[in-house]
């Protein structure tokens, strides 16, 4: 297709605005706000010349539309065919007191801070995803809204793996200081109880708190998507819908659930020190406890499996939800099966990890 | 309408069997460039596979279609640059206001300024009447306004072809009109093709300049030209029937 031409010249004090070439939506990217500028700050006695355009669309229609409003003065149309000269009309007809073309608000922040943020991923990430074969969908991206999905998967996460952090740290703590006063050896229970947290149980809970609240959330989302014809729409709007929908929520998912386990992680550990000292153990005991216990590597390793489970969890979610069925119990099944899976396949990889970890010497 | 042109749809001999159930076969028409062209049939007779064949949703299990001279299995990606498709059930993305379904596309395949992309796409709403509705969610709006929604983000990117799934079932016969007025007013502004679905006798003497008449109990279509010849000459009962319900 051919690109649209843009010029601005002086004519006898006037400004002329002369377009060229097809006025449609895919055409009009490079010319458009310097168009609209050039009519804004035009004098009287601007013309705008569209002779030499071979089409104008509704979209090139909004375009001369937008030039209208915003110059001061009066306009001389030069060229203008009678096809267009109707298409403007019946536009103007249609739009009540000139067209306010305010973007909302919300798509304001939603678009810039997400196309900021797709400017840098891309920067750094162009030669990683070049591997990939992204980057030919890498537009697709743009629809999704990476930063509202870590909102609800992770932000509003966090009250309730405090709380079964803290609970579950405390009842371990609980459960092994009665066997293990017997042999007087109940301050290890610091040990135990932060080791299995930062390697297992961090991890573990965090992906069950994600599968439940998230892959589920996913599968609902995008079976309703699927069964209200959403997805339909998007892959005959030519619009990958496995990028848009898929990688943000995959992405977001692994992002969020490192957080979920270091937040077990802590609340655990507080809940274990809280038994601990009503036990009568200092805190400065318990705390040198668990340094010897556990070192960095225990963190980072249980952190690592999270980033997995977050991916394996975020994946079975958006596959349940796409390859849901027609029918009013599509959704729910989906759901369910997204649940299921998720915890099923997240406890698997964990088994998985363990052998290697073993084998690595971990 | 404008003969001389190339068709803008010619579907040849298809057919579409689900795991041996045939749903129909055989069939085969052309749709002139600039017509309305209506796919009329009782509610299961396979309109709506039909269409999901002619906008590349569904390979034909049996003949061809091209849609803009493209063979729509081959060549989807450029099928799909040349159609806008208003589903049945509206489609519309639950959780983007009405400004920003119709920006989607925009967003997708345009290099345009956020500013740019608002305002065409609040042109494309205030074409279809929706002016004042364009900050509004998908479930804060009407079944009418749905399907006027979905058709403007149909036009999002101005295609020349445009397929509408039933626009007006579903809704009282005054907004059922009202979207037969539309079709109508949006065929004398934008140089469209249009391929509309529908079951309702009214839209189809209101809007189209030929249909084809599907037949469950058939397995095919049973009528094929212009709805006043239908109603007038055709000999098959189910056609006869089907145009002159009113008459009885
Ligand atoms: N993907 C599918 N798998 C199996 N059967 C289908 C599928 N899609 C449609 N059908 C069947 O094809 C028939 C025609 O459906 P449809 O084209 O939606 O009818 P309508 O004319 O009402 O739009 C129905 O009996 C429906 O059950
Ligand atoms: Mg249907």
């Amino acid at each position: 297709m051919t690109a649209v031409r843009l010029e601005v010249s002086n004519e006898g004090g006037g400004t002329v605005i002369s377009l060229a070439g097809p006025l449609t939506a895919t055409a009009l990217a490079p010319v458009w706000t310097r168009a609209v500028d050039a009519a804004r700050r035009a004098g009287d006695g601007l013309a705008i010349d569209v002779a030499g355009a071979e089409l104008v669309d509704t979209s090139g229609a909004a375009l001369l539309l937008a030039l209208e409003r915003d110059h001061p003065g009066r306009i001389e149309w030069r060229g203008l065919g009678e096809k267009p000269t109707q298409l403007m009309a019946r536009l103007r007809a249609a739009v009540p007191n000139g067209v306010t073309a305010k973007v909302p608000a919300r798509t304001v922040t939603r678009t810039s801070v997400w196309q900021t943020f797709l400017i840098r991923v891309t920067f750094f990430g162009e030669t990683i995803l070049a591997t990939l074969s992204l980057p030919g969908k890498l537009r697709f991206l743009r629809g999704g809204n990476f930063f509202r999905l870590v909102e609800r998967a992770g932000t509003q996460a966090m009250p309730l793996v405090g709380m079964m952090g803290f609970l579950i740290g405390m009842i371990l703590a609980f459960q092994s200081a009665i066997p293990m006063r017997q042999f007087g050896a109940d301050i290890y229970v610091a040990a135990l109880v932060s080791l299995s947290l930062f390697r297992e149980l961090g991890p573990l809970l965090g992906a069950v708190i994600l599968a439940g609240r998230t892959g589920s959330a996913f599968a609902a989302e995008l079976g309703t998507m699927v069964v209200n014809e959403e997805v339909a729409a998007l892959t005959t709007m030519g619009i990958d819908a496995e990028t848009m929908l898929v990688i943000p929520r995959m992405a977001a998912a692994m992002v969020v659930m490192p957080a979920l386990a270091l937040g077990v992680d802590i609340a655990g550990v507080l809940g274990m020190g809280l038994v601990m000292m009503i036990l009568g153990f200092p805190p400065s005991a318990i705390l040198n406890q668990i340094q010897m216990a556990t070192g960095p590597y225990d963190l980072l390793l249980g952190l690592f499996k999270a980033v997995v489970f977050g991916a394996a969890i975020g994946l079975i979610g958006c596959r349940a939800g796409l390859t849901a069925g027609g029918g009013p119990r599509a959704v729910g099944e989906a759901a369910t099966s997204a649940v299921v899976g998720g915890i099923v396949v997240t406890i698997l990889l964990d088994g998985l990890f363990a052998v290697i970890f073993y084998r690595l010497g971990l | 309408m404008s003969g001389a042109g190339a068709p803008a749809i010619v579907v040849d001999h298809a057919g579409q069997s689900f795991g041996g159930r045939v749903i129909f076969e055989d069939v085969s028409f052309t749709v002139a460039t600039g017509e309305v062209f209506v796919v009329l049939g009782g509610s299961g007779c396979g309109k709506s596979t039909l269409l999901n064949q002619m906008i590349g949703l569904l390979t034909p299990t049996k003949g061809r279609i091209t849609v803009g001279g493209h063979d729509v299995v081959a060549r989807v990606a450029a099928v799909r640059r040349e159609i806008g498709v208003m589903f049945q059930s509206g489609a519309l993305f639950g959780s983007m206001t009405l400004l920003e379904n119709v920006m989607l596309p925009l967003v997708m395949f345009t290099d345009l300024p956020a500013r740019a992309r608002a305002e065409i796409a609040r042109i494309k709403l205030a074409m279809v009447g929706l002016a004042e509705a364009v900050n509004l969610l998908p479930s804060e709006i009407s079944g009418g306004m749905a399907k006027r929604a979905a058709i403007a983000r149909a036009l999002a990117l101005d295609p020349p072809i445009l397929f509408l799934d039933e626009p007006s079932a579903g809704l009282d016969p005054i907004t059922g009109a009202g979207l037969d007025r539309l079709i109508l007013d949006l065929r004398a502004t934008l140089d469209c093709t249009f391929v509309v679905v529908t079951h309702e006798l009214q839209s189809i003497f209101a809007i189209a300049d030929r249909c084809v008449m599907l037949d469950r109990a058939a397995r095919g279509m049973i009528a094929l030209g212009e709805p006043r010849d239908l109603q007038q000459s055709s000999t098959h009962p189910t056609v006869r029937a089907f145009f002159n319900r009113d008459a009885q």
